[in-house]
């Protein structure tokens, strides 16, 4: 048997019980809807750029435990980072939990990289993999689509 | 109760099914020990006799059917039409040439929206579907509607979960053509009251379609005493093979209805200029069909109607009412309405934690379920709910089951909810 608990690490509980930047931006720079219909957990990812650099990150949706408390750590490394910064941060994150190929990351985004950490443990989990990286592809579909907004499907 | 129920009664299985006894017909528990298997309503497990069955008629009766002067091919055709019979007694239907194979439930349904559909309705003629149903039993409805300019109306549920019968009787008019109902719904399990839906819609002059995915492998079916019009079901929720199932479709129906696929076995003379069609129900099986799949399905039949499925309901039935009351005393669950009647589905919530990461919980203490919308999202969005867990039983289970679901939920809520 796997251990439930390195899936549902106490850092995970605790950002599912108590999400933070859990509210909506009222107008944001760039928004998108994030759908996993597999599940139907919803998540709207909302943006306040300033130049490069991202001001305000919030999230709003209804999803299980993994979800939110992934949508939940992503807003709160990405306060303050740049564009660059956060597809770096979505690359190796996303490579982190798929398995994949991590991209070199600078040493600066190491603590937020180690702060991810928690959610790697979807790994031996495949069919929750989705759930972790759902907020990150939401994120990644708001910065390609500014105020328009866009929704991204997990499949 | 049939004479072979009672035969196997006698020999020991008792008056009711032993679960437990029965289990061991499924080789899926040798193999996964301690597996608590709650998920038959999305597919149920094989039984011995229908998995050595197709092996033993690939080693010794293949060929294709229909077609071949020499003697393997007629045996081959003789088992295959063999097992439309057992079809037909078990849906007790009038003539085998009502019985189309087809590749399920969907397959069945879908086959009736593009043949029956396109033929006899017409702009603004109307399709009644309940809120109860399947995905599946939804969008032909819709693609036909689309297609004909028809309306698809839709047949609510009421505060308990079972369908609204005073709304769906003022629903019904001289425009309804069709009522596509389930017999027991996939994401509740809650059974309709389909004869009485039968008769209201014929009062109208309208045709009825029932879904029996769900029913087949729970309880006696008996078309003619429904009286529907078209019945469908699929053969892997029936403890048979998947990738075949059948569609019922009342004699003179099926005649009057234009073949839906073109091909091979479906013609009695090809020319270029014109075609003759197969007469009933070759008509409507164009290419070579699911051989073996039919053979596996006609086997699970007669596992089934060797237990008898008048028992099988009665075990189905007092599972699911142990399965209700053993969720109902749990703290902070809720199961979800199915009106007055339901069977062998328990649709469920628990406070503060999402279907998905319970499903986790449970699956690692071997207790399979299905989480999600049970490819019925209206019925979701009607009941407010994004998701659900849902339990589902089958022949192999028993309250020791139920039991073990319980304890899972705990550990998940000890972890979760504090």
């Amino acid at each position: 048997m796997m251990d439930l608990r390195e899936l549902y690490q106490d850092i995970i509980l605790d950002h599912s019980r108590h999400p933070r930047n859990a509210r909506a931006i009222a107008q944001p720079s760039h928004f998108a809807h994030g759908h996993n219909p597999l599940c139907g957990d919803r998540v709207t990812i909302y943006l306040a750029l300033e130049g490069d650099r991202i001001a305000d990150v919030s999230f709003e949706g209804r999803g299980c435990a993994i979800s939110t408390a992934s949508a939940s750590l992503m807003t709160e490394i990405l306060k303050g980072k740049s564009i660059a910064e956060a597809e770096t941060l979505f690359r190796s994150f996303h490579a982190k939990v798929t398995g994949g190929e991590a991209p070199a990351a600078p040493e600066s985004l190491e603590d937020d990289l180690d702060r991810l950490e928690p959610l790697t443990g979807v790994k031996a989990f495949p069919v929750r993999v989705k759930c972790a990286t759902l907020p990150w592809h939401a994120l990644e579909a708001a910065l390609k689509s500014g105020a328009l907004g866009a929704t991204v499907k997990t499949e | 109760m049939s004479s072979i129920a009672n035969l196997r009664s006698v020999e020991g299985a008792g008056a009711t099914l032993d679960p437990r006894r029965l289990r061991r017909d499924f080789p899926v528990f040798e193999h996964n020990p301690g597996l608590v298997f709650l998920d038959t309503a999305a597919s149920a497990q094989k039984p011995r006799a229908v998995i050595d069955g197709v092996a033993e008629f690939y080693r010794r009766d293949y060929a294709n059917v229909h077609r071949g002067v020499y003697r393997l091919s007629a045996r081959s055709t003789e088992l295959y039409e063999e097992a439309r019979e057992k079809v037909r007694r078990f849906i007790n239907a009038a003539d085998q040439r009502e019985i189309v194979f087809t590749r399920g439930t969907t397959e069945a349904i879908n086959l009736v929206a593009n043949s029956w559909g396109p033929a006899f309705l017409g702009k603004d003629d109307e399709i009644i579907v309940t809120e109860l149903e399947h995905h599946s039993n939804i969008v032909p409805w819709q693609m036909l509607r689309d297609r004909v300019g028809a309306k698809l109306v839709v047949a609510p549920i009421d505060a308990t979960g079972g369908l609204d019968m005073a709304v769906f009787e003022r629903l019904l008019s001289p425009r309804t053509k069709l009522v596509a109902v389930t017999h027991v719904a996939n994401a509740t399990g809650a059974m309709p009251p389909v004869a009485s839906i039968v008769r209201l819609a014929h009062e109208k002059g309208a045709k009825v379609l029932v879904d029996g995915a769900q029913a087949a492998p729970r309880m006696p079916i008996d078309v003619q005493a429904l009286g529907c019009d078209f019945y469908a079901f699929s053969g892997h929720k029936t403890y048979g093979p998947s990738g075949i199932g059948a569609l019922y479709g009342r004699r003179e129906l099926l005649e009057a209805m234009p073949p839906w696929q073109g091909g091979g076995d479906m013609i009695l003379t090809v020319t270029f200029e014109k075609t003759v069609y197969n007469e009933l129900p070759h008509k409507f099986e164009a290419g070579t069909p699911d051989i073996s799949g039919a053979i596996g399905l006609g086997l699970a039949i007669d596992y089934l109607q060797g237990l008898g499925l008048d028992r099988i309901e009665e075990h189905e039935a007092a599972l699911t009412g142990y399965g209700i009351d053993a969720l109902a005393a749990l703290p902070g669950v809720r199961v979800v309405g199915a009106g007055q009647r339901r069977l062998g589905v328990l649709s469920f919530e628990v406070e503060g934690i999402h279907p998905h990461d319970l499903a986790t919980v449970l699956d690692q203490h071997k207790v399979a379920v299905r989480a999600g919308h049970h490819c019925a999202q209206p019925l979701m969005e009607k009941l407010g709910l994004a998701a659900t867990t849902r339990a589902s039983l089958g022949l192999y289970n028993d309250e020791r089951d139920i039991d073990a679901l319980a304890a899972a939920i705990r550990a998940a809520q000890e972890m979760f909810v504090r």
